[in-house]
């Protein structure tokens, strides 16, 4: 019953919900103040930012896209996007040289996850401001 | 930027935390189930750390 309920509902048109989606990847966050669901928004924010900068202060690497056998290739390009992920948070540190290489090491390796989990999140984040703007949650 | 030199532990609990905000944040309808959320979530991640660790040590013997 409820999945006939979702199917019925038309999606609404791009302008609604693209602005606030692609402000959400940019400023991770973002999309929530732009809704003005200001107390989420922050909390989004201040929590992947915090495990970005604590992946950069973990020395973490980002992945590239890497070509070769199967499993290689899915692990750099699904580390790839879920760093690109992160918005300008991704942006900024690639402009700012940031270019950790792939170490050996507990912490490198938290480092590494850290960073991918933050874009990881702020896909979870994108998903609720489509919602939001879609309306079909508060 | 300084470099963050953590334990295991400290940054299963740093990854604990963020996440569970986030999940509590994105997951509920309301700021109660939120909260409640948020909590059930990073408890959960305390009984995994706590316990894949024992299962770890004990069956390395």
């Amino acid at each position: 019953m409820a999945t006939e309920k979702e199917q019925k509902q038309p999606l609404p048109p791009v302008s609604v919900w693209a602005p606030a989606l692609a402000l959400s990847w940019l400023v991770p966050g973002g999309g929530h103040l732009l809704l003005k669901r200001t107390g989420r928004g922050l909390l989004l924010m201040a929590a992947i930012t915090a495990m970005f900068v604590c992946g950069l202060m973990m020395r973490g690497a980002m992945f590239h896209p890497e070509s070769g056998d199967l499993l290689t290739t899915l692990i750099n390009t699904g580390g790839f996007i879920g760093d690109l992920a992160s918005g300008i948070l991704y942006l900024l540190s690639q402009w700012l040289g940031y270019a950790q290489p792939d170490m050996a090491g507990a912490v490198h390796d938290y480092g590494t996850k850290f960073l991918v989990t933050a874009g990881l999140l702020n896909i979870l984040a994108m998903v609720d401001t489509f919602d939001i703007a879609a309306g079909r949650k508060d | 930027m300084p470099k963050m030199n953590l334990s295991h532990f400290e940054a299963a609990m740093l990854f604990a935390l963020f996440t569970s905000v986030v999940l509590g944040v994105v997951t509920k309808r309301t700021d109660r189930d939120r909260l409640h959320y948020g909590i059930y979530t990073f408890v959960c991640f305390f009984a995994a750390l706590f316990g894949l660790g024992w299962l770890m040590y004990l069956g390395h013997g």
